[in-house]
């Protein structure tokens, strides 16, 4: 590999020599690149929520709604047993108060990767919810689950909190960059493939079920 | 450096391929079913979003501006993904790129049986990464759907975004109950998906290396984003101990927050989709998720030499979306292969030629109506049919450099042409001559089989005979009567 450093300078080289002429400041020419696409969104708080559900159904994902926070353990209990699984998943530091009663719960301690693999269901939060795409953000760790525990089960069980619901792409990318997070995963639907045919269809690899849980107050 | 791309230096010419790819019926209900699907899609998608020309527009000037600071973009890319933990390395061309790649991984394998799961990228088969590792001892496997039916036919990607879009779900089963020795397989594409997903679970689980690409490098963070829908990406940039990921030094973006443009152009032109499932984003190492080593390969091969030239280096800003495939009049009649080279459609005629210094794939830039609806789909506003007239003039020029193509029949008649253009007494007496010589080929007002050079165009297609009366005749019969008409009407 250590032709690697010849190539460097070589191939540095040649844009520099390429390129000879371009002098603004980065910084500068970056920042005056003109976006007048929408960059914040416009609609309520009720209207956000109404149409994320919209495109979640869109994708064939189960949305589940309820009002408190409180409420979580049943539902997750109630989802479960409607799709008759028995192993859940959680991430490291998933709050207890949340778990659902009666069913086998396995924390993801740094488990082995053949352990995850045996988890039916796995159950997490999110960073970020936009609407417009019907898209959840992850910023793995904590709460949000490890990567790996996210893609295994077949079937991932995620709260959605309604005020992290924002419209756009741009306002998404925002509240995760906030947090500083180095590894990221955004799901819009379960797994899918259009490669037979261009049609869509449903479960390949990952989780071949998506469930959101939307709970607490829109505002 | 010797830049290569796909099998283009053995590929025959377009007009070659093309005449044997259209004779196949199957093909081509295939390609047009596939196309028609996504078009129609991508125009409901794209039509529900109110600022789609604000968005290209962004995105454009975003690729222009990286392009413009490509050097600066890519040292902070290496510094900042270095700092997370990751390597990166710089590749001239293919063969250094697998090269390295090949000593990767056998520093972390040994030099026994080697495996590595792969996820789709466009420029590993660019570099044909997989005979590179197949010749060193080391087994790739495809993970990608698509990919994996190409590579089990032995066959070769049809197709930017969908590689086996040539192919129909009667034929992807044949396939898959051959190679994957299944006895009764539905043909649902429910089921081809059911079975791909149990073939490659366990080598998902077991194989300890990775090989992707990238859909974008962030310069800002260090980071690496690739764009997926069935969740193979995710497996193959989480489940193995070392990663490698080939990315071309054009994919790199300033800042995270840039991807606000193309996170929303990309997959609706790609597959007409709000958003594709899955987005993986990660940074260098992390402790206790994903691979503990991660590498990454820049690689050259020939993009540097699109740069110097502004018409050529906006070719790099595509994102290969595919977009412009779907809507080609062209590549829907002779799908992908007939451009012999894995990027075909619009964007492979201009991208394959230019990578290459117009060494291969010179037929490519001639393969288009130049119609115009490659730039109205493009998410990033690539003016391709005005880089295809740009490579044309180049090609041609070339030519005319070399004996056997200044004295060539085509030169000959152009040269003769535009001689004839450029005089007004030359272009009427050319006419007048041109009249009589049709008389023996003219049929009912259409001239239909004309000899010599000419004879190219009236194969397949009618031309119009010249009227008997010319605009130029009409014009001054008409000022001679008006000139009449007013003398008339003075007296």
């Amino acid at each position: 590999m250590r032709t690697s450093t010849a190539a460097r300078e070589e191939i540095l080289g040649r844009i520099r020599d390429a390129l000879s002429g371009a002098s603004t400041a980065v910084e500068l020419s970056h920042a005056r690149i003109v976006r007048a696409y929408r960059r914040r969104g416009s609609l309520t708080s009720e209207a956000l929520v109404a149409l994320f559900i919209d495109r979640l159904m869109d994708y064939d994902a189960e949305v589940v709604e309820r009002k408190d926070a409180i409420e979580i353990p049943e539902a997750v209990l109630e989802v479960l047993r409607r799709a008759g699984e028995q192993r859940l998943l959680i991430p490291a530091e998933f709050p207890d108060e949340w778990l659902p009663q009666g069913i086998e719960t396995e924390r993801d301690d740094d488990l082995s990767i053949d352990k995850v693999n045996l988890a039916q269901a796995v159950l997490t939060t999110c960073e970020a919810a936009v609407a417009s795409t019907g898209t959840i953000f992850l910023v793995h760790g904590s709460t949000q689950g490890r990567r790996v525990a996210t893609l295994l089960p077949d079937h991932h069980i995620c709260l959605v909190r309604r005020n992290q619901i924002v419209e756009l792409i741009s306002e998404g990318l925002a509240v995760v960059a906030s947090t500083g997070g180095r590894t990221l995963t955004t799901i819009s639907g379960p797994s899918a493939t259009s490669d037979i045919e261009m049609t869509r269809i449903r479960g390949v690899h990952g989780p071949r079920r998506l469930t959101v849980l939307l709970y607490g107050s829109a505002d | 450096m010797s830049v290569r791309v796909g099998k283009t230096a053995q590929a025959p010419s377009f007009p070659k391929a093309a005449k044997e790819a259209i004779q196949n019926d199957q093909l081509r209900r295939n390609v047009h079913h596939a196309t028609d699907v996504i078009r129609a899609k991508r125009a409901l998608r794209v039509k529900e979003m109110p600022d789609w020309e604000e968005l290209r527009q962004a995105a454009s000037d975003i690729k222009a501006h990286t392009l413009a600071h490509l050097d600066h973009y890519l040292m902070q890319f290496e510094q900042n993904c270095e700092r997370a933990g990751g390597r990166v390395h710089w590749a001239r061309d293919a063969d250094e790129a697998n090269a390295i790649a090949i000593a990767l991984i056998r520093e972390y394998s040994g030099d026994g049986r080697a495996e590595v799961i792969k996820v789709k990228t466009m420029t590993s088969d660019e570099i044909q990464m997989n005979d590179a590792l197949e010749r060193a001892g080391i087994q790739p496997y495809e993970t990608d759907l698509a990919d994996m039916i190409v590579q089990m036919g032995e066959d070769e990607p049809s197709h930017i975004v969908v590689p086996a879009l040539h192919k129909n779900r009667f034929e992807i089963r044949a396939l898959f109950e051959e190679k994957m020795g299944i006895a009764t397989l539905g043909d649902q594409p429910g089921d081809l998906a059911d079975a791909a997903r149990l073939y490659l679970r366990e080598k998902f689980l077991r194989v300890k290396i990775g090989v992707s690409g990238a859909n974008f490098a962030i310069a800002e963070t260090g980071a690496v984003c690739v764009v997926e829908s069935e969740g193979n990406g995710r497996m193959c940039v989480t489940l193995p101990d070392v990663l490698i990921t080939l990315i071309g030094i054009e994919k790199v973006v300033p800042t995270f927050q840039d991807l606000e443009v193309f996170l929303q152009l990309l997959p609706r032109s790609a597959t007409g989709e709000r958003m594709n499932p899955y987005n993986s984003f990660w940074t260098g190492v992390e402790l206790k998720d994903g691979p503990k080593a991660f590498h990454v390969i820049l690689l050259d091969n020939g993009r540097t030499t699109m740069l110097e030239d502004e018409r050529e280096r906006e070719t790099l800003a595509c994102i290969r979306c595919g977009a412009c495939l779907n809507v080609c009049p062209v590549y829907r009649e002779t799908g992908g292969h007939a451009y012999g080279s894995i990027y075909s459609g619009p964007i492979g005629a201009i991208l394959s030629p230019q990578l290459q210094s117009l060494e291969h794939s010179r037929s490519l830039p001639f393969a288009s109506s130049l119609c115009g609806a490659c730039y109205e789909v493009c998410p990033v506003k690539i003016k391709i049919p005005e880089t295809l007239i740009h490579l044309r003039g180049k090609i041609v020029r070339e030519e005319q450099k070399k004996f056997g193509g200044l004295l060539s029949a085509e030169n000959l008649a152009m040269k003769v042409m535009a001689r004839i253009f450029l005089d007004r007494r030359r272009y009427e007496s050319a006419q007048i001559l041109a009249r009589a010589g049709q008389l023996v080929f003219e049929r009912r007002g259409q001239l239909t089989n004309l000899p010599g050079l000419a004879g190219e165009w009236t194969r397949f297609r009618d031309l119009r005979s010249i009227p008997k009366q010319s605009f130029r005749d009409w014009w001054k019969a008409r000022l001679k009567s008006a000139n009449v008409n007013e003398t008339r009407d003075g007296a």
